[in-house]
């Protein structure tokens, strides 16, 4: 082995996902409390749960983006 | 296939393993994932011909997955966040949107072509485009010009904060929008299609060309690890494609929605 080679742009980036894999836990945490505490809500709660995941999601991939330019 | 395994040592995939040029070279090069981009638009006529061709009242398998598409985007998308007065209008458009990047998001684990081709930002970018006339042009039409500008902003706002929303809402249609669009579609794709290089590429690389039984051995981790994610691939690709479309669609509805 010859040493590691790489940008450290992406270790920053694997701080920064932090926060946006926080948020989507917590979205999908309170999706399911929500199916379990009625769940015939689960086809209303659905597309908002996923539409929040992504824009949640969003930000964790402008970081991606971020970390690949120099 | 790949450059990097067989270059001497291991180099990490990079966005450099996305280049992919076929004819020509620099900026006007024609790239793989343009011949995609076309083969996915005849494909996806095609089949579409195919099987509509013989409708039947008692569909047949073709037809029975053609009209589970189309009822997912019609009824799950469309009528859900545009309301069910106006939605056909716009299933067309969605329908066709979700088609294409699904099909195209697929590519990413077809055997042989292996290639996402919203991976390159122009794709991603050019199908967003298309979404930001759209809601723009229907907004205005709805309302008007000025009265589209005006919706932007809720009523019975203070006097004193409604520049400030203003200003942050034209931000919102003109720059966040299109940009988180087209960005999460490019992003998702490129960091899957990133994720299934680094296990495959570097699995290859231990088996093949590192030295030491053990680090071959290994390799087979890699590869497991890499086939678990293509099939966490296949959830990606059809949850971006069926996001793209969700937000198309509300984008579109707070354009020609009355009032906040």
């Amino acid at each position: 082995m010859e040493g590691l080679t790489g940008s450290i742009n992406v270790l920053g980036y694997g701080l920064a996902a932090l926060g946006p894999a926080l948020a989507v836990g917590m979205i999908f945490a309170a999706y399911i409390n929500g199916v379990a505490r009625q769940p015939e809500s689960r086809n209303l709660l659905q597309p908002i749960a996923i539409l929040g995941f992504a824009l949640a999601e969003a930000l964790a991939l402008f970081g991606l983006v971020l970390a690949f330019i120099n | 296939m790949s450059p990097h395994v067989l270059a001497s040592g291991y180099s990490p995939p990079s966005p450099s393993s996305f280049w992919h040029p076929l004819i020509g070279e620099g900026a006007t090069a024609i790239t793989r994932p343009m011949f995609l981009m076309a083969f996915s638009v005849l494909l996806i006529t095609a089949l579409a011909f195919v099987v509509t061709r013989r409708m039947s009242l008692v569909p047949g398998s073709g037809q029975f997955v053609a009209e589970g598409i189309y009822t997912f985007v019609r009824n799950g998308v469309a009528r859900d966040s545009l309301g069910s007065k106006e939605f056909l209008a716009f299933v067309p458009l969605l329908l066709t949107q979700f088609l294409l990047i699904f099909t195209n998001n697929l590519f990413g684990i077809v055997p042989v072509i292996q290639f996402p081709t919203f991976s390159r930002y122009g794709f991603a970018l050019s199908v967003t485009l298309i979404v930001f006339v759209v809601y723009h042009v229907v907004g205005i039409r709805r309302k008007g010009l000025g009265g589209y500008f005006r919706g932007m902003v809720p009523s019975g706002l203070p006097k004193l904060v409604v520049p400030v929303i203003f200003l942050l809402e034209l931000l919102t249609y003109f720059v966040t929008r299109p940009l988180t669009l087209s960005l999460r579609l490019f992003a998702n794709m490129f960091a899957g299609h990133i994720l299934l290089l680094v296990f495959f590429l570097g699995g290859t690389y231990m088996l093949v060309e590192a030295d030491g039984l053990l680090i071959n051995v290994a390799s087979v981790g890699a590869f497991l690890m890499g086939i678990v994610f293509t099939g966490f691939e296949l959830l990606i690709y059809f949850l971006q494609a069926y996001v793209f479309v969700l937000l198309s669609a509300s984008y579109i509805a707070t354009s020609i929605a009355d009032d906040h």
